[in-house]
């Protein structure tokens, strides 16, 4: 086994990761019961599986021409950055324009909050 | 070998954006199917690497960092337009 093969079965093994990886999280988008749980599935799954992907991107083009892409390792950055920050702003606009919990859940702490700052939130 | 895998694992990205695509159709709230739309995006860049390993191209590595920004800033316009009404707001004075 020489070093080429060996690392595109590591590239494999990481591609293959990622993809499961983003098929579970499309699972999770389907099966769960409110937005907040399906926000949980979609953002950190998928995240870590466009991640796979992209490091798996980034070492095939390193090992395979040598060649080191900063691009690559500038969408990695960018998507670890911004892919949290996208479901907390999507989570919090869907609680503010009232998207009910599921029925099981048990507390929502936010709401005595929300409804004392009621008065003066849409100054 | 290393071609399969890769065709197999740019089908089960495919699934997956088809998967979203149903939450997208169905998703009760507007806030569901922006956060699908979120995440086919995500997906999309993923599909488009894939796509560039098989093709064995270094082409395709803008398109997938430009989908990345793209994305946010489309989800960050449609939560502002979801919770405040509008996505730019006029100067108070």
């Amino acid at each position: 086994m020489n070093a080429d093969e060996i690392s595109s079965w590591i590239i494999s093994i990481i591609v293959l990761t990622g993809s499961v990886l983003s098929l579970i999280s499309a699972f999770g988008l389907i099966r769960l019961p409110d937005i907040y749980t399906r926000s949980h599935a979609a953002t950190k799954a998928s995240t870590l599986s466009v991640m796979c992907i992209l490091i798996a991107a980034f070492l095939f083009f390193a090992v395979g021409e040598g060649l080191y892409s900063a691009r690559i390792l500038l969408g990695i950055v960018f998507v670890f950055i911004t892919a949290p920050v996208g479901g907390h702003l999507i989570s919090r606009a869907a609680y503010h324009t009232g998207v009910t919990l599921w029925d099981s859940s048990i507390q929502d702490q936010l709401k005595e909050k929300k409804r004392k700052q009621r008065p003066s939130s849409r100054s | 070998m290393i071609q399969g895998i890769l065709t197999a694992s740019a089908a089960i990205l495919s699934l997956s954006i088809l998967l979203t695509l149903f939450r997208v159709a169905k998703g009760p709230s507007m806030p569901d199917r922006v956060l699908a739309l979120d995440m086919m995006g995500i997906n999309l860049i993923s599909l488009t690497a894939v796509v560039s390993l098989i093709q064995d191209t270094t082409a395709y590595l803008e398109v997938a960092l430009l989908l990345g920004i793209l994305a946010f800033i489309g989800t960050v316009a449609f939560s502002k337009f979801i919770e405040k009404g509008v996505v730019i707001e006029r100067r108070r004075d």
